[in-house]
């Protein structure tokens, strides 16, 4: 399914003077939501930077329903809203999270083990900035290995906690990753998810210049970076057949996938890296391609 | 006017719920509550109650979906009890401060450790401040009674707030009794058709609002104050409530709390739940002996029955309070908020700690209470500090 630009609606669902930083992802990652969907979904939204970005009482700068809640309890709000609008006989309005990383990996990962385990129909995306933003950049399971935050002074010392395969361990319908610097790959994702009956997960890669320290106008530049070094890589898996999409189709061979540093060296959180650290955040990109890799194969 | 069924107290919480066409369930068990939403997973499994039923993974979420549920403009439910409340304390606090309608049965059961099923009233008492609206029953009856009531009350334009429902573990919660069950089509016509809430906020892309985002100092007490309204304006409906629920059931309800044999009474006893009983025939029994006493049962904590507890306590020499449930380094919770609103009436207030963790409060437990009001008066001490009913002092030797 090709995706063009001139195809999506000119409506914006991100309003202009919201409160994000700039150069903010997750306001990027809302807009082209928006678009994807043209405005017919209730947005669920846990504590995270999306509490912010949507602007202060009394206006809002998010053009469709917000139900904001508390920090773990996103998931199972929005089954309780799936449930709502079927018994009201509502079944043509998207029920979708909008969750951080923290909301999700973390404090929330058993309200979404709940939803995907009981298939719920909706789509839950995490935008993924790898760490607590909103709290001022502490790091949560999604942080990568070797990146400095304000509780990893020397460099995170575990590896990113794989969501997206934990929860395509539920065997849920669909789970894909996406990133916000590929807007028509995340934006053909969640068309297909919008389709689907039951539980679907979208992990969106959302580069942070705040918490990542490299500037407002590299954004979409270090998601790029992600996909092309491997350290992040597109795919989807649709009733169990994992696929690779987009850019990350052509970078099975590690020849193709630019150095990692290349990625690393845009960004202040990896300035005090070691090259000791450096080789073993390689092998563990290596070792997550051969797995996808095993994964494609068997799918 | 309906049937009569021989009912646990949790199973007369299954049959209002089933009665008022709830439209989305969110479960999760614990013990004494379990059997509700087992009689309600059979009740909808069965197709004798249309409803969504989310078997979720937590009382956390429990809640979490009630929530979404009530934001959609349709009728949830949820019951718990003592960890189960506190674990979902969270949520409890947003769905009062967000003004989300719902009922909620809880089974009142002490927190451990040491681990405990029986009741102590602490589990509630910790959510007094959240700003639900919160009842507690004497027997099946009122508990089924209470439990149609609360969806009307909850879904009052005037009030929108969250509605609990407290029964006593095991004394309630699994003994059966006879129960009087109404008739559907009263019901139907008692309760607003399910779904039909509109105000203030339901959840539509045609009208897109935003709930619960962040409110700067200049705007946030407002939010509260308007809570405090909804808890005023629920005196009211609490009261219609229960009267327009006499007209067809034949049992009426028309005070935020029930006095027995008070209007001639010296001293008064002051308890809620299911002791009342046992209070009343303590009363009952004092009385043949000469002392001039009655006894209040508290149906509300909150909205609390500031008004209708001082008309009853002004003229009285005595009032004593019967906590189950305990504030540590203070006394217990209703001693202090009732000794507070009757502050000014210059009555001592003493108060009893009795029945924690599911200790029986017996009638001759009730008698003693009500013997010692009468020596505290004639010795002319004033107030001793909260007296421990039936404490094994020895195990402190």
């Amino acid at each position: 399914m090709s995706i063009s630009i001139r195809d999506l609606p000119l409506e914006e669902y991100v309003l202009l003077g919201n409160a994000a930083c700039p150069g903010c992802p997750a306001s990027i990652g809302l807009r082209m939501l928006g678009k994807a969907l043209e405005g017919k979904f209730i947005l669920v939204v846990p504590a995270c930077c999306t509490s912010i970005i949507q602007g202060p009482y009394p206006k809002s700068a998010i053009k469709v329903p917000v139900l904001n809640i508390a920090f773990a309890a996103s998931a199972a709000t929005a089954s309780g809203v799936r449930a709502g609008f079927e018994a009201l006989g509502k079944k043509d309005v998207q029920v979708v999270v909008w969750a951080g990383d923290g909301g999700t990996a973390d404090i929330g990962i058993q309200a979404l083990s709940g939803v995907a385990e009981r298939n719920e129909n909706i789509i839950y995306i995490c935008y993924d900035n790898e760490a607590y933003m909103n709290t001022g950049i502490q790091r949560s399971s999604a942080t990568p290995y070797g990146a400095w935050t304000t509780t990893t002074w020397r460099g995170k010392t575990e590896f990113k906690k794989n969501v997206p395969l934990i929860m395509a361990a539920h065997r849920v319908p669909y789970v894909a990753t996406a990133s916000i610097a590929y807007p028509l790959d995340f934006i053909a994702k969640v068309r297909k998810a919008a389709k689907i009956n039951g539980f679907k997960y979208i992990h969106l890669h959302a580069p942070c210049p705040t918490g990542w320290r490299f500037p407002s106008d590299k954004t979409i530049e270090v998601g790029r970076l992600a996909v092309l070094t491997g350290m992040w890589v597109l795919y989807e898996i649709e009733n169990g057949v994992f696929r690779l999409t987009g850019v990350s189709k052509s970078l099975l061979e590690k020849s193709k996938r630019k150095p990692i540093e290349d990625y690393l060296k845009l960004q202040g959180r990896f300035s005090k890296i070691s090259d000791e650290q450096i080789d073993l955040l390689k092998r563990h990109v290596d070792e997550l391609w051969m797995e996808y890799k095993h994964l494609m194969e068997s799918g | 006017m309906g049937v009569s069924k021989v009912l646990t107290g949790n199973y007369a919480v299954a049959n209002a719920v089933k009665l008022a066409k709830v439209q989305v369930v969110a479960a999760y068990p614990i013990t004494p509550q379990t059997t509700i939403v087992e009689k309600i997973a059979q009740f909808v499994e069965n197709g004798e109650l249309n409803a969504k039923y989310i078997r979720v993974e937590s009382e956390h979420s429990a809640m979490a979906a009630c929530i979404g549920a009530s934001a959609t403009g349709a009728r949830a439910f949820t019951a718990t009890s003592s960890h189960g409340l506190m674990y979902m304390s969270e949520v409890v606090w947003w769905a009062g401060l967000g003004k989300f309608p719902m009922v909620m049965a809880v089974v009142t059961r002490a927190l451990a450790p040491p681990w405990s099923i029986w009741s102590e009233h602490n589990d509630v008492l910790a959510h007094r401040d959240c700003g639900w609206i919160i009842f507690f029953a004497e027997d099946n009856q009122e508990v089924l009674d209470l439990t149609i009531q609360s969806f009307r009350i909850s879904e009052d334009e005037k009030v929108l707030q969250p509605v609990m429902v407290t029964l006593d573990a095991f004394i309630l919660s699994h003994t059966a009794t006879p129960v009087s069950i109404p008739n559907q089509s009263d019901v139907d016509g008692y309760l607003p058709p399910p779904g039909s809430r509109r105000l203030p906020f339901i959840l539509d892309p045609a009208n897109p609002l935003t709930h619960g985002n962040l409110a700067y100092p200049r705007n946030f007490m407002e939010f509260r104050y308007e809570i405090e309204r909804s808890m005023g304006n629920a005196r009211k409906i609490i009261v219609e409530a229960g009267r327009e629920y006499g007209k067809i059931t034949g049992r009426y309800y028309d005070s935020l709390i029930e006095p027995y044999r008070c209007s001639d009474a010296d001293a008064v006893l002051i308890c809620m739940g299911s002791s009342a009983g046992d209070a009343k025939d303590a009363v009952d029994i004092l009385r043949d002996e000469g002392y001039n006493i009655g006894a209040v049962k508290l149906r509300t904590i909150r909205p609390f029955p500031y008004e209708e507890l001082r008309d009853i306590c002004r003229n009285k020499r005595i009032i004593g309070v019967v906590d189950r449930d305990y504030s540590f380094g203070f006394g217990g919770i209703m001693h202090g908020e009732i000794k507070s609103a009757l502050s000014d009436l210059h009555i001592p207030v003493q108060g009893f700690i009795a029945g924690l963790g599911g200790r029986d409060i017996r009638v001759e437990d009730f008698i003693q209470m009500g013997r010692k009001l009468y020596h505290i008066i004639e010795s002319g001490v004033g107030e001793f500090p909260p007296i421990w009913i039936n404490l094994r002092r020895e195990v402190f030797r």
